[in-house]
């Protein structure tokens, strides 16, 4: 299983003092997503060119000869690179790093079993996040159920862009989902995510008929979701939920990702699209339009 | 009183507050002045005990009474607020060493030309070849010297007397007067036919007797001088309160209190007498204060004659006392070890009391507000949180924290307990005990807990990396353990570090207990010694084995240092066979110059402390351990021994200057780490791994450890955040933790205090055992705040 970040002390995904594995691979593609390393489920190479010191290490170690060294930093010649990691262990800066670790069920069970102490003083526990967790069902699902095993709250982020029946599945070995609710027009989803969202919904929905534990967050990210029809939409879906929702976050957008895609070299561009951090006054307007559904939204999260 | 809102300062105390924040430091000559006429004219005539104390009795008798427009609780060790007296009987400051106080940029001490003039002519000439100072520097061995200039250890009674002391809550039950009955039963019964120190005991108790006098007399002074300006008092409300400051101070320290208002003015009055007799170290602490004044408050709420504003102003007045109490100038090594304006009396709040119950009372919290009001420098302050200790107490000290003023730091009961029973102390005097001065542990009322110095550990790693040579000086201070490139293994370069760590620990040991004794025989501190347990019925001094518990600490600076270079040896030297032990050398002389690369593999490919991970951190467990075995049970003149402490102060800083590179790829003349905290920037796993590291110590053994953990306000702005804090902590402690501070800073915020210092004056930043304002630290120490790892979690 590839793993791309392992966080501890993690205190923004879910009650107490968790843990969160990021799992690498996602079938969504959000523009503004601020960990494009998770998106693709294979190991990709990432170069910090502010850490590289020029030594050229990696040139040399590189058997297929993919790697240059320029007045710019390395460049890399992507058609020859197998990303077998060698550059990225001479490297001595981290400059040149891989994304994704391999690990086995067994290390992660001792990496998460490393917080048991902080879990337990604070109500915490572990969070599988991704990318998108249940892009690796069976792995996903023996992880949940050792940690169930043991005792330890587990949380999943998921997009819910899943087979309804593997969504069934993980809600039996989950005590709580964390979900985004990215964009309610399916077009708009699809042109911004990359899919479309029905399936999204409707396993949404299913959670929510289960009465399983959820919450809902909401990128703000003004140009592309906080027209007030989008905004009106979502709360409206959110209270014709069967169940009474404590909380919405709304989590304003940050450009933070920008400087991953840099490091991944990415061809994509997030600047094509009109993205920018919503206002205080747009900020509060969409948690006015929240509250007039009776839903108790909230910045931050 | 004035009334005051529920929160808030009233405006009496905004401007005390105004006035303690802007008086500038300056030094006053009337105490050398006094006593070097004192001593002129009785050096010889008596036993040095009485001589001490009359002259004690001749300060109190002559030195100016200052009593402030706003003050109800009132005394100062110099003529005014923030005016601090010399002690030249320890060190006479040279007319050089006056001038530079009187200009250096920092930690300044303001003094007229005039007072320089008259400080030469009357107090330097007399006290030539008189002074511990003197006394201590002429015996010391040349290795010893040799080793302390080039910064291997410091030496703390080398300009100011063994102090550290916090007290119990005899002072609330028993006055002065109480306290002479004591010393006369004792003087009637000494036995002269079968104890041959009968003399020495009379000796000492009658000096005793006359610190008495001389504490009553200095309150009866300020009694005197408030009725006569209670007389001359236009304003009838100030008029009112000076007749009851006069009344208050006609009663303590005479006698027991017996209100709130009383207890505290006892306090302040025993505080000012210890600093005022002698110059120790960390001036005088009143220990677990809310747990003594707990009771005064319940009983005067439940009678009605106290408000609970009344209470918070009164402590408010307390708290303002002890920052008008800089701490007197220290010169050459020791300034650079330790240069700050904090005096280190550091407040106990909650914790447990003497019979194991929660220690928290509504005095505790008051306390609190009153930190988050006054946001001053002293008192330092702390949270003491046991098992026993409600949530919410912990939440109110977190929230305190979060304001990022630097306090107040957090102590664990649990284990301080344990460590001052492993040390020998009884269940009821350990749960009396607490942290004093920065983090170290005694038993309040007790004990002489004597810290004599810091110990560079990891510059003990750079001279057997020498063989025995300081590659910065280029003398030879340690043994002679073998050139590192010709050791086959790691555990041989790790027995070698070890002799090199029992050679300079011994060294320290012997000047350390010869220092002792001179404190015992020419500077017996007689008014100290009424108030800690067992002088006055031992009939012997504080310095001379009078406490029931004499404990000895040398500190440790560095672990995170030694941890990380030594791991750095084992892996790439001695393992992975990266570099040979000649190139890490050959880097290490270079300050790796030219070899970023080398120094970058280093920082990126070595496992270090502060990770949760075992390469390292059994490492650090292992040096902990040796150093605990190095120190533990060496003796001291009192019959009990040296036990270790993690203690750095801002010594770290002062020790980096002094080092070259080091194989963590540290550069030289940086500083290294501070307490038990890891190297700057090496905990890269945030801080639960920070915790789970330093949880691997067995903590009991030490006399205290040292965590600073930065955190940025942004990782507690939510309730929740707090609650998530006061989770880690309480992770922390149950893991065997001693104490954990916090500094709640953004970089950004310190580069603009950088930048344009005089918008940042009231930027309080933790640094070690207590906190600093940012525009005092020089900017090695800036930079090292900086440096520090910011938990950053987004």
């Amino acid at each position: 299983m590839l793993v791309f970040d392992i966080k501890r002390y993690a205190i923004n995904d879910g009650p107490g003092i968790r843990i969160t594995i990021f799992m690498k691979g996602c079938p969504l593609s959000c523009v503004w997503c601020h960990n494009p390393e998770g998106i693709s489920g294979q190991r990709e190479k990432l170069y910090t060119k502010q850490k590289c010191l020029g030594c050229g290490a990696c040139v040399d170690a590189c058997p297929g000869h993919a790697l240059r060294l320029t007045s710019e930093g390395v460049s890399s010649d992507v058609s020859l690179c197998t990303v077998c990691g060698k550059c990225a262990d001479v490297c001595p800066s981290l400059a040149m790093e891989i994304s994704g670790k391999e690990y086995t069920a067994d290390e992660l069970m001792k990496e998460i079993r490393k917080e048991i102490l902080f879990m337990d003083c604070s109500e915490g526990g572990v969070t599988f996040c991704g990318g998108e967790p249940l892009m690796h069902p069976d792995f996903l699902l023996e992880l949940l159920q050792r940690c169930g095993k043991e005792g330890i709250h587990r949380a999943v982020d998921t997009t819910l862009y899943a087979r309804p029946e593997l969504v069934r599945q993980v809600m039996e070995h989950t005590d709580l989902f964390l979900i985004d609710l990215k964009l309610m027009d399916s077009f708009w989803h699809k042109k911004y995510c990359g899919v479309p969202n029905e399936l999204i919904l409707s396993n949404l929905r299913m959670v929510a008929d289960a009465g399983k534990e959820f919450i809902i967050r909401i990128p703000l990210i003004e140009g592309i979701n906080t027209d007030e029809d989008n905004i009106r939409q979502s709360a409206s879906f959110l209270a014709s939920l069967p169940q009474h929702l404590k909380v919405v976050n709304l989590l304003p957008y940050h450009d933070i990702g920008k400087n991953k895609h840099e490091k991944l070299g990415s061809v994509y561009n997030p600047d094509q699209f009109p993205m920018s951090t919503p206002s205080e006054n747009l900020q509060q307007k969409c948690v006015e339009i929240f509250h007039s559904y009776g839903i108790n939204a909230k910045i931050g999260g | 009183m004035e009334t005051t809102n529920a929160f808030g300062m009233n405006d009496r105390i905004k401007r005390l507050r105004k006035q303690t924040f802007e008086a500038e430091p300056s030094l006053s000559i009337e105490r050398a002045l006094i006593e070097t006429r004192f001593y002129k004219e009785n050096e010889g005539k008596y036993p040095i005990p009485v001589l001490r104390a009359l002259n004690f009795l001749e300060i109190c008798k002559h030195k100016t009474i200052y009593i402030g427009r706003d003050e109800l609780i009132v005394g100062e060790r110099g003529p005014s607020p923030k005016s601090v007296p010399t002690f030249p009987e320890l060190t006479c400051h040279s007319i050089e060493d006056l001038h530079i106080l009187n200009t250096r940029e920092l930690q300044r001490y303001t003094i007229s030309q005039q007072d320089i003039d008259t400080y030469e002519r009357e107090v330097i000439p007399y006290w030539k070849g008189r002074t511990q100072r003197e006394r201590i520097f002429s015996h010391v061995p040349g290795e010893w010297k040799l080793a302390y200039e080039t910064g291997m250890f410091t030496e703390f009674m080398e300009q100011r007397a063994p102090g550290h002391t916090a007290l119990d809550g005899k002072v609330y039950k028993y006055g002065l007067l109480d306290l002479k009955e004591r010393i006369a039963s004792g003087l009637a019964a000494l036995d002269y036919m079968n104890d041959p120190e009968a003399t020495d005991k009379q000796e000492e108790l009658t000096a005793m007797s006359i610190s008495c006098d001389a504490a009553i007399l200095f309150a009866e002074r300020h009694a005197d001088m408030a009725d006569k300006m209670s007389c001359e008092e236009k304003d009838p409300k100030r008029a009112s309160e000076l007749r009851k400051i006069a009344e208050v101070c006609r009663w303590v320290p005479a006698h027991a209190p017996r209100t709130y208002w009383e207890a505290i003015q006892m306090y302040w009055f025993i505080h000012l007498g210890t600093i005022t007799e002698l110059n120790g170290w960390d001036a005088m602490n009143p220990g677990h204060f809310d747990q003594h004044l707990a009771p005064f408050y319940e009983k005067e709420i439940a009678e009605g004659s106290l408000t609970r504003d009344e209470a918070k102003e009164l402590m408010s007045c307390f708290f303002i006392k002890v920052n008008n109490h800089t701490a007197p100038p220290k010169v050459g090594i020791t300034a650079k070890e330790s240069g700050t304006y904090n005096d280190f009396t550091n407040l106990n709040i909650g914790g447990i009391k003497a019979d194991g119950s929660d220690g928290v009372s509504e005095v505790s919290y008051i306390m609190l507000e009153v930190i988050e009001e006054l946001h001053i420098l002293q008192p330092g302050s702390a949270i003491h949180v046991g098992t026993r200790t409600p949530e919410r107490f912990l939440r109110a000290g977190c929230k305190v924290i979060r304001q990022g003023h630097g306090y107040p730091s957090v102590f664990n009961p649990d284990v301080y307990v344990q460590e001052l029973i492993r040390q020998g102390k009884s269940l009821r005097d350990a749960r009396e005990g607490g942290c004093s001065g920065c983090i170290e542990v005694g038993a309040f009322g007790k004990e002489a807990y004597v810290l004599t110095g810091y110990l560079n550990v990891p510059k003990v790693l750079e001279v057997t990396l020498h063989n025995g040579v300081d590659p910065v000086s280029g003398q030879k201070v340690g043994l002679e353990t073998g050139n590192p490139c010709d050791f086959k293994s790691y555990d041989e370069l790790y027995a070698a570090f070890l002799k090199q760590i029992h050679y300079f620990v011994d060294m320290k040991v012997r000047v350390s207990n010869y220092i002792d004794r001179m404190f015992a025989k020419y500077a017996p501190a007689t008014f100290l010694s009424l108030f800690i347990d067992d002088c006055i019925a031992k009939g012997k001094d504080y310095y001379n084995c009078g406490p029931r518990y004499n404990t000895t600490y040398i500190q440790c600076t560095g672990l995170g240092t030694v941890t990380d270079s030594l791991c750095s040896l084992k892996k790439h030297v001695f393992e992975d066979k990266t570099f040979c032990m000649a190139e890490m050398l050959e880097a290490l002389t270079t300050n790796f110059e030219g070899k970023e690369a080398m120094r970058q593999r280093i920082l990126n490919r070595t496992p270090f402390f502060g990770n949760d991970d075992d390469y390292a951190d059994q490492i650090a467990v292992k040096v902990y351990d040796d150093l605990y075995d190095a120190i533990e049970g060496k003796p001291n003149t009192k019959g009990e021994c040296f036990h270790l402490n993690m203690l750095s102060t801002t010594c770290h800083v002062y020790f980096g200057k002094v080092m070259g590179a080091m194989p963590n790829g540290r550069l030289a003349g940086k500083a290294i780490s501070d307490g038990t905290s890891p190297s700057h920037g090496a905990d890269t796993h945030g801080p639960s791994a920070v915790v789970k590291s330093l949880g691997k110590l067995d903590q009991v053994k030490s006399g205290g450890t040292l965590l600073n953990q930065r955190f940025m306000p942004s990782l507690l702005k939510r309730e929740e955040d707090i609650s998530k804090l006061c989770s880690l902590i309480r992770s922390y402690f149950a893991m065997g933790g001693h104490h954990i501070q916090f500094n709640i800073v953004d970089t950004e915020t310190l580069y603009a205090a950088q930048k344009c210092p005089e918008e940042y004056r009231d930027l309080l930043v933790r640094v070690a055992g207590y906190s600093d304002y940012f525009n005092d630290m020089n900017a090695d120490l800036q930079a090292d705040v900086i440096a520090r790892t910011e938990q950053e979690s987004f």
